[in-house]
Order: C-alpha cells, then structure tokens, then sequence
C-alpha cells in the first residue's frame, strides 16, 4: 500500500429517506477543520436512490465535492449494497481519512467497509485532529507527521485513549451525532459532482427488508434542546415525570431520562442519556434523581450548566454538577416551576 | 441446526480498569463477566435449539481464563465450547480479533453466528460486522429479534427511529443487542455439564486460511498513541438547603447569575 496515493478527507453522508443525517452535516465541519492542515479538499459520499437532489446542502455546509452513488438497490439501507458502494468509491479514489457517524446505520457499515479494505476503524471518536506518531519523537523509530489521531472513551467513559492509524489507509473512525459541531451554511455553495456506480450483482450478502416501521414519535430530538430536565430513578414512576415536564415547559426545554427509566418503562429510549442512549450537550441540564453512573454522564458531561437535585448527598452526579442540591424532588420540583415561572413574568413586565 | 455464538468476557466496567505499561488493557486484574449483548445471543440462540432443536456451540478468544465464560454458557444450556488462545493473538484491534474469530470458525459447520453488538470494554460494535466480512457471510446489526423460517433467519433490526424487519438466507450472521430478551440462569444439572464439560482450546497453528500479518498487536492497523484514565471536570458546589424553599431560591438565584432563566 502506497500511503502517499491517498488524499483527502471523505465524510459517509447519510442519508435516510432522501432526508440528510444531521450527524453528515456535523461530520463535514469537521472534516472541514482536518483538511487545512492537510491542504485538501473534503468530499461527501452521498449514497442513495434520486438522491441528487442532496448535493447542494452538503455543498453548503462544507463538502467541496460529492460523490453520488445513485441506484435502486440502494433505496433503503442494507450493508451489503451500502459497503459495496463505500468500499468501491475507497478503492476508486483512495482517501486518506473516511468519517462516518457512529449512527446504527454507521456502526454496520463502518466496520463492515473497513474490513473490505483492510484498514483500521475507530469507533465513537469525541476528538479527531492531525498530529504526529508517536506522538514523542521516539529514538529508532520514525515519527510520523499529518495523522489523523483519534480520541474516544473506552470501559463505560472511565478511560480516554488516543488512536492512529499510521500504515494503512484510509484512516477511519466513526463519530457519535451530536459530538462535532456543523458550519454556518454557506447559502449558494456548490460542489463539484461525481457521479459513480460501481454496479450492483445481488448475492448472498443482499437480504430482503420485508418491511419498515417507524416509530411513532412527535417528540422533539433531545439532542436539539437547548434545556433539557432529565430523570432518573429516583423520580420513582412515570406519573412522576409529569412533575419534570412542567419545569421543562416552563424553560422552554424537554425531558429526557436516564437508563434505568427506560429499562422500568417510564419513558421511551429515544429520550435516554448516556453511553447506550444519547450523547446531549444542552445549555441546561437538571438531572434530578439520577445517580450519575458513569454510563450517564459520559452522556451529558459537556452541558454548559448541570443543576443535580438528589436525596443521597454522596450520589456521584454530585462531582459534575455545577449546581448540587441535597434534598427531596418531590418537594423542590414543582416549588421550583412556580418560581422560574414569577421569575419569568417578572422579567417580561 | 447448527448455531455458533461469540461471546466475550470482559472485566465488569463497575470496577475500574488498569493498564500494562505499554498501554494495553491489564485484563488480568479486573473482574470478568460475560458480556451482556453476547449473553442475550447466547439466550437467543438457546430459545432457538428450545424451539427447533439445535446445537449451540460457544466460542470465545481470550486468556485462559475466558473459559470460565463458555463454561458458564455450557451451564445456561450450550453445547460446546471453543477457547481460541495463543500469545501471538494478544493486543488484538478489531481488526485483528474479527480475523482470528474467523479463522477459528472455518474449522467448524454451522448455519448462525450469533454475536453481541458490542462489548462493553470497548463499545465498538465492529467484531461482529467484520467476522462476517471476512466469512462472505450477509450480516444483520442491532437484532431486538431473531426467529428462524426454513433455511432463512428473519430479524427484527432495530434503527435510531425505527426499525426494520429483514430477512436473509442462511448462513448468516446477527449480532444481538441486549434488550433482545433476559437470559436465563445456569441450572444446577447444567453447572455440573459444565464442570464435566471438555473445552476445546485452539492456538494460533489451528486457525485456518489467516495471515500472521493480520494477527495480535503486530497485526492490528490501529495503534495506542496514548491511554489514560479520564480526566473528568471538577465538581461545582453542593449545598443541603435546610427546606425546598431556600433550595428553590438557591437554584433560582445561580439559574439568575448565569442568565440561564
């Protein structure tokens, strides 16, 4: 493998529905950041059926070039016709880094793809930058420069480790939605078009979606909110939760949960925080009778303000909060909505 | 039928976790348990052979002391174990590890591999994919089903706001997510199976149609740069307010400073 052949920084921008992932937008600011260094271009790999029509909004948030891979077959998502297309465009024009979310599309296709071209993946990456390996300059052994080294939590967030990739290529890594920020849209930025088909045979590898069902959810992403009122156990029944949603009302936020709630089927998982749930990042976040296992809080760590409410004063959630109250919810949450209410109306008088 | 589950034993993340000073994980010092996505798998896979009638055979990679899990699945109803274990396999990336699996599994007939999602030392969901990969074998993700029809496996494959009901034909591989079901407990005529029961142990020299190349920590294309305990940001304040009125005023009055209301 000639390191040298491989050039630029390639973002997987998912599709579902012909609608674009939030999670391709975020990946394409930032390859955008890890190309200047690199002094190349970015490039979404647009995988679809009369997916066209999608170009311009990966243009306008940073893609400099789109690859279009546009067939039948690739309607809905299945590995095998996803990875032959990915894997085809990775061995047409050999790039040096390929992003892809860490979505539960990314995190079949990824390492999928990977395989298929022999090279390395790293999953659930929270930073990506250019650097030297080793990172020290190391006597006897060559240090290498423009890697793309890959941070990501590992043993439930207790540990960080730090991740290259330095002899094969394209270096990979999978991102959770939510972790990288998108650019400003540039409103009338064009790309430049590939359109490319590798040709699609059915085989083994193709299985047969006999049907798709979506679930049936008006809620908003809990990981738009700019506030979000978060409960955990301790709240104790999901009656209870109606408390909660009112100071969320209130603040104009949502709710959102951690996992013991979903498991006691309080509340759905689409709502849940944490290393199995969402990863959030809210201006405001009250976690209120929640614990704050690990799992959790690597969900949720990165929110600007955390107010923890719980009756264990030695509860773990204590040693993130900005703010830590020690006392009964029952009593201090709805005492709490009146007064950010007066407060609110005061303030508009 | 014949049903070959990969599970894994990893150190119980609730415990804390050490390094070798080469930045590799020390799991000989961390608490082992079987991994929870593979244990619904293995439950899986027992409700199958319940069902149809099948034989289930459970595979690992490990040290030598990842046989405690097999045995510990031969006792939940399993029917054989496979230890894969070799020096030269140590430090393994997924890479790497989804190479060694596969080699290990050409050695043996089977119409499933059931394998969890991801492991809950790594969280990297990438094993199952490329073992599959590396089989030719089509592969289902992120199972919260799996039944069997004839010669085809159908799978209910959840997506982040919906899911999908697939079906593929036999062999094939679904990896299995752990809210797929509650998996049973070991029985006492079980435990006494797996005491009795003789674990296969392969090495390096039994994997079939692998390259050295792709092997251990010298085969693996990702590499540490650095690994470290996670730095966590400091605690803020906590107070014990003397009644939920001076609570509320307290959160008001920080909510205030920080412009946050």
């Amino acid at each position: 493998m000639n390191l040298e052949e491989y050039k630029g920084v390639y973002v997987f921008a998912q599709q579902v529905d012909n609608e674009v992932s939030g999670i391709a937008l975020e990946l394409l600011g930032k390859a955008k950041e890890l190309a200047a260094p690199l002094n190349t271009e970015v490039t979404a790999v647009l995988i679809g059926y009369n997916v066209g029509n999608l170009v311009d909004k990966l243009a306008e948030y940073g893609a400099d070039k789109v690859i279009v891979v546009d067939d039948k077959e690739c309607e809905v998502y299945r590995t095998e016709p996803y990875a032959h297309a990915l894997a085809s465009v990775i061995n047409e024009y050999k790039p040096e880094i390929v992003l892809v979310g860490a979505t539960a599309i990314g995190r079949d296709l990824g390492p999928t793809v990977s395989a298929r071209v022999a090279t390395g993946l790293t999953a659930d990456c929270t930073v990506l930058e250019i650097g030297d390996f080793p990172l020290v300059a190391v006597p006897g052994k060559e240090q290498l420069h423009n890697q793309l080294l890959m941070t990501r939590p590992a043993f439930g967030g207790n540990t960080i480790a730090t991740i290259a990739c330095p002899y094969n290529r394209p270096q990979m890594a999978t991102v959770r939605p939510g972790v990288m920020q998108k650019i400003e849209p540039v409103a009338g930025a064009k790309a430049e078009v590939i359109n490319y088909n590798p040709g699609f045979t059915p085989n083994n590898k193709y299985v047969t979606v006999k049907e798709v069902v979506k679930a049936v959810s008006d809620v908003k992403d809990i990981m738009d909110a700019k506030v979000l009122v978060s409960g955990g156990r301790g709240v104790g029944s999901a009656d209870n939760f109606k408390m909660l949603q009112d100071l969320a009302d209130v603040l104009g936020g949502q709710v959102s949960c951690s996992r013991a709630v979903v498991d006691s089927g309080w509340m759905p998982k689409d709502l849940q925080v944490g290393q199995t749930g969402k990863t959030v990042r809210p201006n405001l976040y009250f976690a209120i009778g929640i614990s704050g296992a690990i799992q959790h809080v690597a969900g949720m760590e990165e929110s600007d303000i955390i107010v923890a409410i719980n009756k264990d004063e030695d509860a773990p959630i204590f040693d993130v909060a900005d703010y830590g109250v020690v006392g009964d919810l029952n009593k201090i949450v709805p005492q709490l909505t009146a007064a950010i209410k007066a407060a609110k109306e005061a303030k508009a008088k | 039928m014949k049903i070959i589950v990969c599970i894994k034993q990893v150190p119980d993340t609730k415990g804390g976790v050490k390094f070798n000073a080469d930045g590799t994980l020390d799991r000989g010092a961390m608490l082992a348990i079987m991994n929870p996505d593979d244990k619904a798998g293995l439950e899986a896979a027992l409700r199958l052979k319940d069902q149809y009638g099948a034989e289930v055979t459970v595979l690992t990679m490990g040290l030598p002391k990842a046989a405690d899990v097999l045995r510990e699945a031969i006792a939940m109803g399993a029917d054989n174990g496979i230890l894969v274990t070799d020096r030269v396999l140590g430090g393994a990336d997924t890479w790497a590890t989804s190479t060694t699996i596969a080699g290990a599994i050409r050695n043996l007939e089977y119409d499933l591999i059931i394998t969890g999602r991801q492991a809950i030392d790594g969280d990297t969901a990438q094993v199952g994919p490329q073992i599959a990969e590396h089989l030719g074998l089509p592969v289902i993700s992120y199972a919260q089903e799996i039944s069997v029809d004839g010669d085809k496996v159908v799978v209910k494959r959840q997506y982040d706001d919906r899911y999908h009901m697939v079906e593929a034909k036999m062999p094939c591989l679904v990896t299995a997510l752990a809210e797929l079901n509650d998996p049973r407990y070991m029985t006492p005529g079980g435990i006494f199976d797996a005491v009795a029961a003789e674990i296969t142990t392969w090495g390096r020299a039994d994997l079939k149609d692998v390259d050295d190349a792709n092997l251990g920590l010298a085969g693996s294309p990702t590499k540490i740069a650095k690994a470290s305990d996670k730095v966590r940001k400091g605690a803020g304040e906590k107070v014990t307010p003397d009644s939920p009125e001076d609570a509320v005023a307290y959160i008001v009055g920080k909510l205030d400073e920080k412009h946050a209301i």
